[in-house]
């Protein structure tokens, strides 16, 4: 039974991870091919790093996933405190159920959606260009809020809120207490809300793909468009980003486990 | 915290997915209804009753239906022994399940297609031990192995978090109670994992039925879902009606499957305790 | 933890943007003409994928070469089909030139969405065969400098397609089953089952569609599948035998592939000529016009038509001695070896949504 479930374990992430190793294999083939191996290279990392339109996409996915995230935290600090305060039970639970619907609509819906709602408008003000960046950034923006609260709520369901209150009776006012109680009580949420906002706007697809105009490629839409097939150095792109998520993984793994050792030792002690 | 202040307070918030979730949302009822002038119309929903729509609606259901249930039967076993496991490699596990998370889904899927192609790493070993080629890209096969690729993280952390969570007290208690090892599966460990097992259904079966990319890559154009229609109609036909309708009809089959699974799972709640 | 990938990348990319900093040769002898004449504007350019040489193999970039000579930035977006520009034209974007091809540009000037080109900004239009002027779809040639002009043949394998074939109904044949390709897009993969039934491309009898339609369907089993530019790896790799596909492109695949053959059914073919139009919400039309202009010039087309291997409609191109092309058998077929050809012609918006219709049946049949 044991030795079964090692197998079946094995196999999965065998499964998990066979087209990330083809991935990386093929990033150092010698020819355009991503099928047939002629030779080792590192022609496709060269070639990557100085593809201009790669970059070009890369440096506007990362423009884009930092713009929009950090909107998104702001605006969904502000949200979950709001809604944390809020006594009115109708609006409160109508607020959380639009909270709700991008993350349990599919993607394709919510891209599809928004596209309506921006050529609708630019139809009545007599716009140019119905896309672009600024719609880009809109569906992000709205598509990652809800992580965003979904982080924060929790960290501020546990703050003490006498402690706000212990605050003001020491002469603080509303604005300062928030400053220097709810703030940093919610700070590590804040800050997972963030990346999960920014790794979401890095990997998006879908939603990018039905809200963007033409003056700003991201790179998953560069990829999309590249019908004849990927080339190597995309590959090379993707394997280089693999290797330094994986590294940096485990090195946190690490010195999480490595730390906690080093507590239970002080404790022993 | 007086009520302006609150309002104060909820108004970005409020305006923002009033505008940009619930009007968009709105707009897909409109524009159902309505033809390209912009008259009232039933015209787009009726169109949809054809033959040809009705079994692309139905093929999607029966393949992002298969995917979730191979990632459930993949996943939940995995996530089984991995609890099992000592907290370090759990640790570790878990990692090594999220990395692939990284690699965007256009490049896993291409990777997939050079290697389920008919001169692929697959059916040269195949050829190679003389089974002969097996065309594998462009059969709903490798469609669904596509989505179950794709999805089946989604599946395994919920359900592993949810492992990790049980009270091994519990087991040990019932094991003390007599209660054989497929007893204690069936009557402790599976009730207490549900939750994380619905979620897992739906983090797997909604992306599944929406996805056009998967099935244009390992497809090969011969296999078309309901995202492709909705595709389709965006980036060839221009129809945002009928896109719109489509979209309309994909949300509540939506709605209604997982309104089944949660009923499903509340029975099995019931019986389990 | 995220956070230090993102500084690892934009290091990267901080590294990489300094790595580049192209050194190429100038002084050529266009350049004076272009030289920062609207320089940090921006010019959004919609074309077929791949259909510029992006300057592999030693050759030109056309894009950074005109970025780097007018100091201009281009954005540049590709699309699959004439259709999918329509629609993403009509979703409101703004371009300032297009390339679709003949029947699309004339739906385009019927629905006013083109505007007339300043031919007094197009020196170099004199280059233009008058073979290319004056057609169908523009026939006071306001709107439209052609770009590039192609022809569908069959591409297939020679070692395994026997005996050569010279007809579309190959397509057909069950030998082939599970090696075949076909176009993914209604137009084109109409076209061909019209021919073979010598059926008038351009009909606007339903019937006609109707027969057609029912041709496809009889193929749909034999097909491996449905392609546009996924063509190139099927063939390249030998996946497929038998593709309908564009004359040029054979040649891009015959580099990786040398068992491919290439042949003009003799039912007849689509000729297509692709050329280059400015809308009419255009944001930059004079940098537009610029950049028609350069690719009109003499050197920038060689370096295009060398990497795209279509037939060029630009004399200077065509008569150029260290043009690989030059006379070649299947771009420039002499007069006696000359397939019969076809334009497309737009088709009004009843019959067209009637056969778009029925391109839903075969391909969800």
């Amino acid at each position: 039974m044991k030795i079964l479930g090692k197998i079946f374990m094995v196999l999965s992430f065998i499964f998990l991870y066979a087209p990330l190793i083809v991935m990386v294999v093929f990033s150092f083939n010698s020819t355009r091919s991503t099928s047939v191996m002629k030779g080792l290279s590192f022609e496709w990392y060269k070639n990557l790093f100085a593809n201009e339109q790669i970059m070009n996409a890369l440096s506007n996915t990362l423009t884009l996933a930092i713009l929009s995230s950090v909107i998104a935290v702001v605006l969904g600090t502000v949200a979950t405190v709001g809604l944390y305060y809020l006594k009115n039970k109708l609006l409160k639970r109508s607020l959380n159920a639009l909270t709700n619907i991008p993350m349990m609509n599919p993607d394709i819906v919510t891209g599809f959606s928004m596209m309506l709602l921006f050529t609708f408008i630019a139809g009545i003000i007599g716009a140019k260009s119905a896309l672009g960046f600024h719609t880009m950034l809109i569906a992000h923006i709205t598509f990652s809020l809800p992580y965003v609260i979904l982080n924060i709520k929790p960290s501020l369901d546990s703050t003490d809120i006498f402690l706000q209150d212990a605050a003001r009776d020491l002469g603080c006012n509303r604005l300062q207490a928030f400053f220097k109680v709810i703030l940093p009580s919610i700070r590590s949420g804040i800050i997972s809300g963030f990346i999960m906002a920014f790794t979401l706007s890095l990997d998006d697809f879908v939603i990018t793909y039905f809200t963007a105009g033409t003056d700003f490629q991201t790179l998953p839409l560069y990829i999309y468009s590249m019908k004849r097939g990927i080339k190597p150095n995309i590959y090379a792109l993707y394997s280089i980003i693999f290797i330094s998520v994986l590294v940096l993984l485990f090195l946190s793994n690490y010195f999480k486990s490595k730390s906690i050792k080093q507590k239970k030792k002080e404790i022993l002690l | 915290m007086s009520s302006f202040k609150q309002k104060l307070l909820n108004a970005p918030y409020a305006f923002w997915s009033f505008v940009f979730v619930a009007i968009p949302l709105l707009m897909v009822v409109y524009y159902t209804f309505t033809d390209k002038g912009g008259a009232f119309t039933f015209e787009n929903l009726k169109i949809l009753l054809d033959k040809k729509y009705i079994s692309v609606f139905a093929y999607s259901i029966w393949y992002a239906f298969l995917a979730t249930v191979i990632c459930l039967v993949i996943a939940y076993p995995l996530s089984y022994i991995i609890s099992k496991m000592k907290s370090v490699f759990q640790d570790t596990l878990m990692v090594l399940i999220m990395l692939p998370m990284w690699i965007n889904l256009l490049i896993v899927t291409f990777s997939w297609k050079e290697i389920l192609s008919n001169n692929g790493i697959i059916n040269s070993l195949f050829e190679a031990i003389g089974i002969g080629k097996v065309e594998m890209l462009g059969t709903s096969f490798a469609v669904v192995l596509g989505m179950v690729y794709c999805f089946l993280p989604f599946m395994i952390l919920p359900i592993l978090s949810s492992m990790q969570k049980l009270d091994k007290s519990l087991i040990e208690a019932s094991e003390d109670l007599g209660a054989t090892k497929i007893n204690v599966i069936k009557r402790v460990i599976v009730p207490l994992t549900l939750p994380g097992v619905i979620s897992g259904i739906t983090m797997v079966f909604v992306p599944s039925i929406s996805t056009f990319y998967i099935s244009q890559k390992l497809g090969n154009g011969m296999i078309i879902l309901i995202g492709d229609l909705i595709e389709r109609q965006f980036s060839v036909s221009a129809n945002y009606n009928v896109g719109a309708a489509i979209s309309l009809v994909m949300m509540i089959l939506i709605l209604i499957s997982v309104a089944v699974m949660n009923r499903f799972a509340d029975d099995n709640d019931k019986g389990g305790a | 933890m995220k956070k230090i990938i993102s500084i690892i990348l934009s290091a990267v990319i901080a590294f990489s943007l300094t790595a580049c900093g192209s050194t190429s040769n100038s002084n050529s002898d266009y350049e004076a003409n272009y030289k920062n004449k609207l320089k940090n504007t921006e010019l959004n350019v919609f074309n077929w994928g791949e259909y510029i040489a992006e300057g592999e193999d030693g050759g030109m970039n056309v894009i950074k070469e005109f970025e780097k000579v007018t100091g201009i930035k281009v954005n540049y977006n590709t699309f699959d089909s004439n259709e999918s520009m329509y629609a993403k034209l009509n979703s409101g974007t703004a371009y300032d030139i297009l390339i679709p091809s003949d029947y699309m540009i004339e739906r385009l000037i019927n629905e006013k969405k083109l505007q007339k080109l300043d031919f007094s900004k197009l020196t170099n239009y004199k280059y233009i065969s008058d073979d290319y002027k004056n057609l169908y779809f523009d026939k006071k040639n306001e709107y439209s400098v052609p770009y590039n002009v192609g022809m569908v043949g069959l591409i297939y394998d020679k070692t395994k397609v026997n005996p050569a074939p010279d007809s579309w109904s190959v397509m057909w044949d069950k030998k082939y089953k599970g090696q075949i390709l076909t176009f993914n897009n209604s137009r084109d993969a109409f076209a061909i089952a019209q021919f073979l039934l010598g059926i008038d491309i351009n009909s606007t009898n339903k019937k006609d569609w109707d027969k057609a339609a029912k041709k496809l369907k009889e193929q749909n089993p034999l097909l491996q599948a449905r392609v546009m530019d996924e063509v190139f790896g099927k063939m390249e790799s030998g996946e497929a035998t038998i593709a309908p596909y564009y004359a040029g492109d054979y040649y891009t695949m015959l580099d990786t592939n040398e068992n491919l053959g290439f042949v003009y059914p003799k039912e007849g073919t689509n000729i297509f000529v692709d050329s280059i139009c400015i809308p009419k919400n255009a944001q930059n039309v004079d940098a537009a016009h610029l950049f028609i202009n350069f690719l009109l010039e003499p050197k920038v087309a060689l370096e295009n038509a060398e990497y795209l291997c279509y037939a060029s409609p630009n004399t200077a191109v065509v008569s150029n001695d260290e043009y690989s092309f030059k006379d070649d058998e299947i771009l420039y077929p002499s007069k006696d070896k000359k397939p019969k050809t076809e334009y497309y012609h737009d088709i009004d918006s009843k019959t067209r949504d009637y056969f778009e219709k029925l391109w839903e049946e075969v391909i969800l049949n």
